[in-house]
């Protein structure tokens, strides 16, 4: 293999490039990139960069001696692969021919159909989304949230910090159903109402008011909630239209095995876009959290260095934190399959819980709330091998 | 300086042991049976890394995905970008000792606040 492409440059990007020189590749290393910006970290995006406390030099993930002898092209986005040629096409007209291709274009996130060139309307996926929005929290006033899960509860606490009076609207009847299950998901999403944010569930947004600016969100129920900052949280879709009709099949992302290969023989998946397929679960299940867009590359890369000749091993189970309202939140595993949740330690009441799923009486996940001593514990027993 | 941890015999292996110093250090019982001492919040955020999970010769931080090896100090991967600390451990008598070392510590940001005696 002579040359490699990494088609995204941020956290599923530049761990498959360090994979790549770790496992001993050599040869000509390109990673693209459509943001204009170095590899950077997001997680503080919707936290500390948001308040203030950690700078744009800090977010970067390079070490700063790193070199991995890669070039760069980065402001320019994949428009297309082609597999005979086996070549990356860009928006710019060049193109990238390439015996190896990692595919890690990310997610984007979903925004409100009818807000587009509507002033004061946020998203919080890039780096210069979080610019944009720091700017205007700094200015105060009253902020609602649509969407009640990580990024919008994130988004809500910090506001709240920094003192605006937020409001968090949830089409569900309760936040974080999906994730935590119902039970949790309740005591998670009780934080808001402990600081004063109100929280709206069970209730979908008709739309935006405003004429330049929005001032106004119309919900389905007839409420209009004034604003002066919205905030869209409702979730991403992965960046993959432009591997329409190059032969990738395509199944809610890229449809991969369970070493990250794709249905193209020297292409592989990675992060958000990758629908990977979990042996755990015996389903394909694509997921977004940061853990696995930087442990995942390795196996990918494996797969691709031998040419699709070693054997997966089973990944660690699906790992996530969040820090909302000075809570730290951790979570491990699958809580879909499980039949009950217990608490092993502390109480809800206090906001300082271990809580353990289990289904037919096994541990399938678990939840931490201010409890990474314990939860560590929990994360390595959910991750020993099953008989 | 030398400063007394815990008696061997508390501290099996796969246990770690935090000591109240300024700022933290943990004694680290590997699975292999060796001692290590490191400074104990994570470079990255204010995490104790005596929550972290262990294996081999490595710590990963409770919070994040960061390993820190606990021979040299290195970590292996971002989000932290900075070495801690490594102590010398001494066992006389049945005794873990830790001699701190003279070197600065990478403290995270917020963690530095906290001993510059202000508030985030």
């Amino acid at each position: 293999m002579r040359t490699v492409a990494v088609v995204g440059a941020s956290l599923a990007g530049l761990s498959a490039a360090r994979s790549l020189r770790k496992q001993g590749y050599d040869g000509r290393l390109v990673v693209i990139g459509d943001e204009l910006h170095r590899p950077y970290d997001r997680p503080p995006l919707s936290k500390e960069f948001l308040a203030g406390t950690v700078g744009e030099a800090d977010l970067a993930l390079e070490m700063d001696d790193e070199d991995l002898q890669a070039e760069w092209l980065l402001g320019v986005r994949a428009t297309g692969l082609d597999r005979t040629d086996r070549a990356v096409r860009l928006a710019d007209g060049r193109e990238v021919r390439a015996d190896g291709v990692v595919i890690a274009t990310g997610a984007a996130a979903r925004t409100l159909p009818g807000s587009e060139g509507l002033a004061g309307v946020h998203v919080v996926r890039t780096l210069d989304d979080a610019r944009a929005l720091r700017d205007e929290l700094a200015r105060g006033g009253r902020l609602v949230v649509i969407g009640g899960g990580f990024i919008g509860a994130e988004v809500a606490s910090t506001a709240y910090a920094l003192g605006l009076g937020v409001t968090v609207v949830e089409a569900a009847a309760t936040p974080l159903a999906g994730p935590l299950g119902e039970t949790m998901g309740g005591v998670v999403s009780a934080l808001h109402a402990d600081h004063g944010v109100r929280l709206l569930c069970g209730v979908g947004v008709k739309g935006l008011s405003g004429e330049t600016r929005v001032d106004a969100v119309l919900l389905e129920d007839g409420r209009s909630i004034p604003a002066d900052i919205v905030v869209v949280g409702v979730g991403a879709r992965p960046c993959v239209e432009w591997l329409e009709g190059s032969g990738v099949e395509l199944d809610n992302g890229v449809k991969c095995g369970a070493d990250g290969r794709t249905s193209l023989a020297g292409v592989v998946a990675v992060g958000d876009c990758a629908n990977w397929y979990d042996p755990r679960t015996g389903a394909h299940r694509r997921v977004e959290h940061w853990t696995g867009a930087r442990e995942r590359p390795d196996a990918a890369i494996a797969t691709l260095l031998a040419g699709g000749a070693v054997e997966p091993g089973v990944p660690r189970p699906p790992y996530f934190w969040s820090d909302q309202y000075g809570v730290k939140i951790q979570f491990v595993g699958h809580a879909a399959g499980a039949d009950s949740v217990t608490i092993e330690e502390g109480s809800a009441d206090d906001r300082d819980v271990l809580a353990v799923y289990r289904r037919a009486g096994e541990p399938v996940a678990a939840l931490g709330m201010n409890q990474p001593r314990l939860f560590t514990r929990w994360r390595k027993q959910l991750a020993r091998p099953t008989s | 300086m030398m400063i007394p941890a815990c008696p061997l015999a508390d501290l099996p292996r796969g246990e770690a042991f935090r000591l109240e110093t300024d700022p933290a250090v943990t004694v680290f019982h590997t699975e292999d049976g060796e001692l290590f001492a490191i400074d104990d919040t994570c470079t990255h955020q204010d995490a104790s890394l005596a929550d972290g999970w262990v294996e081999d010769c490595w710590v990963e931080c409770p919070l994040h995905a960061s390993k820190f090896n606990l021979k040299t100090g290195e970590v292996d991967a971002p989000p932290a970008k900075l070495p801690v600390r490594t102590h010398e451990v001494v066992v006389e008598d049945g005794m873990v000792y830790v001699k701190l070392s003279t070197a600065a510590p990478n403290l995270p940001h917020c963690a530095v606040r906290k001993l510059a005696g202000t508030t985030a």
